[in-house]
């Protein structure tokens, strides 16, 4: 597989698995012969603040930091945190949001207000029109657990890159510990279904 | 095959290839995961230290037996160790020592963002400045052989970027087994540094420092990548792929060994381009060596003589950054970067806080309402400055809260002044300084907040957890007696949650005028046992009247309902249960008993069914 470099930035609170699917993403890069490169920030992830990592695939790979109008795609775990880091998107760059709210401590000590969706929205689509505004939270409960939200969000983004799924499995296969396996790739696959059945194209 | 493995693994799994046998380090983002993934290999005695300097003494102590050896830690830890540093690079060592210290450009988590390439040449040691895993791994085990082969400690510096990313690297399934052990030696001019023992030792240090500029020559640690003759780029570290993101076409002299600098080859290689450039991090490190060489750079459009050529000194580069400075500089054509389209609205910002359930808490909410200067420490406990706490008031480097506070306190300042400190900071560098308060008699009150473990970093182990890096039982230091050795009279270990205990104790000691300790000790809420214990609370709306009393102990499990109070209209309070774990310190505080406790949420469940 030949491509120019694909750059990923990913978004998140601090919790959200965002590093987790930061490793899927570099791992199936990987497996599909590609050079990979991840980059993480650790040391406040846990306190609830802002997270973000880069996920670099290409041939060859140099840097594994994205700047300013460098990201391909924008995967964001959190809807505000869209808004920070949209300013990494290039002009034509895709966004993958999870319809999903976090409330920082600034909105619940009443300092600041959490944009309305219309208004995140218009805010995206000024940038690009390639939204996928994605209900990754909902899916995930309903096959009963919250936590792999972030495994329906890399479904979704596999599907949309065009990469089969059958990457996304044997990545998850050798990277899930076995008692988390199983819905792991349910949710993998429902992720994967969701934009294949449905026109969420913004 | 190769794997993916992040820069402080591949140090690891390299230190191992070469046969380092003893590790030892303090944890400090971004370099911790090193020395917990070395502590894993067969063979190996890996241990925490309580400070940098400790586990520096370590190393050298294990390189004079003769077994190769290593310490760990942050940039600012070698600070802490400067001391170590400093005579090792005096007496040379018997086997390999590398000192690994982690850089953190644009801070981060850190205080500063010091450039430690900088040390080597203070001390005169090689410093070797890896660009992704593959170096790094390749480049510990060069340091090993560096260090044999000239008898010096040698820096194995990285960057943020390369300890935390992960690229393909090749590894090697043998492992170095260096020969029997020497007898540990007596070698008395070498190894004892009084004055004229280390006068001998520095010109020996001078000398050697020479012979390893002449080694970096022909170096396979250094490499040049002739492209172009246009522009030549000298560069070392991460800056290396923004260099070859930026200029695909330039040639490069890519330096693995940034210090002592190959003047031979870098006068070579300016001979090569019609410009040259040195493209590096931080500092100008190698570009105020190389202009002293005479080699002239281009200085692009630059008038002024500024500290550094074309790119900037502060906060780490990535290829945009490069990319625009180049473009300022008339190295490259091309558009400025557009800037963004605005926001229609202001973001909330989402600052890191403490934890749901964290036992620091209750102490804060304390501090915060007594209105005292706070002096704090380095760990998850300076978020005790964030809002709406704000009872931080002053944090500059591990240990330095309790020398603080008595320095303000004997200058003279009308305040009473407290000092917060962790247990893992509290072990490293708090205990000197609490003999200083007690010895010398101020009034300082300082809180050590025991969270039973190494907390901002990643949940290490430290002398006062009972159990070692490597999963050892063992002594399980009390620090309460530790204090009361010490010689203070008012101490006290209360629970990280007892608010209504914290505020009695700390009002009782605002009125006498002795320096006293009060330990608040309570494992950290995201410990697997704690985590066992989560019971989430229950706002009780018919009580609650949206006083707000609640939302001033800063937790992020509590916010404002869309419900309003009949009488006020002012929004209820609500507990997420996806994040609360029953820590009760919201429900002390509670005026209205609006907040149930845990006996009482479990009491409710028990009716319910």
């Amino acid at each position: 597989m030949h491509m120019e470099n694909h750059r990923f930035v990913l978004v998140g609170v601090g919790g959200q698995g965002t590093l987790l699917a930061s490793h899927l993403l570099a791992e199936i890069g990987l497996s599909l012969g590609l050079d990979v490169k991840k980059a993480e920030i650790h040391g406040m992830s846990q306190r609830g603040g802002s997270v973000v990592s880069n996920v670099v695939w290409g041939k060859p790979v140099f840097s594994p930091v994205v700047g300013e109008g460098e990201a391909d795609t924008l995967i964001a775990f959190e809807k505000l945190e869209t808004l920070r880091y949209l300013p990494l998107l290039k002009p034509s760059g895709a966004i993958f949001v999870n319809d999903h709210e976090i409330e920082p401590i600034t909105v619940s000590a009443g300092k600041q207000i959490y944009p309305n969706n219309a208004d995140i929205e218009a805010t995206l689509h000024k940038f690009t029109t390639k939204v996928f505004w994605i209900p990754a939270n909902q899916i995930a409960e309903d096959l009963g657990s919250a936590r792999v939200a972030n495994t329906v969000m890399i479904g979704v983004v596999l599907k949309g890159l065009g990469v089969e799924l059958d990457y996304g499995v044997r990545t998850l296969e050798k990277t899930i510990q076995s008692r988390y396996l199983e819905l792991n790739l349910r949710a993998l696959k429902a992720g994967y279904d969701w934009l294949a059945i449905s026109n969420h194209k913004g | 095959m190769k794997r993916l493995l992040s820069g402080n693994e591949a140090v690891a799994r390299g230190a191992w290839t070469a046969g380092a046998v003893v590790g030892s380090g303090y944890p400090g983002t971004p370099s911790t995961e090193i020395m917990e993934i070395f502590a894993r290999y067969p063979g190996v005695y890996a241990e925490w230290a309580p400070n940098e300097k400790v586990a520096l003494d370590v190393a050298i102590g294990a390189a004079y037996a003769g077994r190769r050896a290593f310490a760990t830690m942050k940039h600012v830890g070698l600070n802490v160790a400067a001391d170590s540093l400093f005579y090792a690079a005096m007496t040379g060592i018997e086997a390999g020592l590398v000192i690994v210290s982690a850089d953190d450009p644009s801070m981060h988590s850190s205080q500063n963002e010091q450039d430690n390439r900088q040390y080597a040449k203070f001390v005169r040691i090689p410093c070797i400045d890896p660009a992704d895993s593959q170096e790094a791994h390749d480049f510990a085990i060069a340091a090993f052989d560096l260090s044999e082969r000239f008898d010096t400690p040698v820096l194995l510096r990285l960057t943020t970027r390369v300890c935390h990313t992960s690229t393909p690297v090749e590894v090697s399934e043998q492992r170095f087994v260096s020969s029997d052990p020497i007898k540990y030696p007596r070698n008395v001019a070498k190894y004892v540094m009084v004055p004229a023992n280390a006068r001998r030792r520095h010109g020996v240090i001078e000398h050697r420092i020479q012979e390893i500029s002449q080694y970096a020559e022909t170096s396979p640690l250094n490499r040049m990548e002739i492209r172009s003759s246009q522009l030549g780029i000298i560069t070392g570290g991460i800056a290396y792929q923004y260099a070859r993101e930026v200029f695909p076409e330039a040639s490069i002299l890519k330096l693995g060994l940034v210090y002592p600098l190959p003047a031979a080859l870098i006068r070579n290689f300016a001979s090569m381009v019609e410009r040259l450039i040195v493209l590096e991090e931080l500092d100008p490190f190698i570009e105020h060596q190389v202009r002293l060489l005479g080699v002239e750079l281009y200085r692009g459009k630059q008038t002024l003589d500024t500290p550094k050529g074309i790119f900037p000194i502060v906060g780490e580069l990535n290829a945009q950054i490069v990319r625009k400075a180049a473009i300022e500089a008339g190295l490259i054509e091309g558009e400025m970067l557009q800037t963004s389209p605005s926001f229609p609205m202001e973001l909330p910002q989402r600052p890191p806080v403490l934890c749901p359930g964290c036992p620091h808490r209750g102490a804060f909410f304390v501090l915060s309402k007594l209105k005292v200067p706070v002096n704090g420490d380095i760990g998850c406990y300076t978020l005790g400055l964030t809002e709406p706490l704000n009872a931080i008031h002053t944090c500059g480097c591990m240990g330095a809260s309790i020398g603080v506070a008595h320095g303000a306190a004997v200058a003279g300042d009308q305040e009473r002044h407290v000092a917060v400190i962790g247990d893992s900071t509290f072990f490293h560098t708090g205990i000197p300084a609490l003999i200083n308060v007690v010895y010398n008699r101020s009034n300082v009150i300082t809180i050590i907040m025991d969270n039973r473990v190494t907390g901002m970093t990643g949940h290490q182990d430290n002398p006062g957890t009972g159990k070692t890096l490597q999963g050892r039982d063992t002594t399980e230091i009390d620090i309460e007696n530790v204090v009361r050795a010490l010689g203070f009279t008012y101490v006290k270990t209360l629970n990280g949650y007892d608010v209504e205990g914290i505020e009695k104790t700390l009002k009782e000691w605002m009125k006498i005028s002795d320096p006293a300790v009060l330990i608040t000790r309570e494992e950290c809420a995201l410990l697997p046992e704690a985590r066992a214990k989560y019971v989430p609370l229950e706002v009780v709306e018919e009580k609650c009247n949206g006083c707000t009393m609640c939302f001033r102990v800063g937790c992020p499990a509590i916010s404002k309902s869309e419900k309003l109070d009949p009488r006020y209209q002012r929004p209820l309070a609500v507990i997420d249960p996806s994040l609360c774990t029953g820590c009760e310190i919201c429900a002390q505080v509670c005026p209205r008993d609006a907040i149930l406790f845990r006996n009482q949420v479990l009491d409710k469940q028990e009716i319910d069914q």
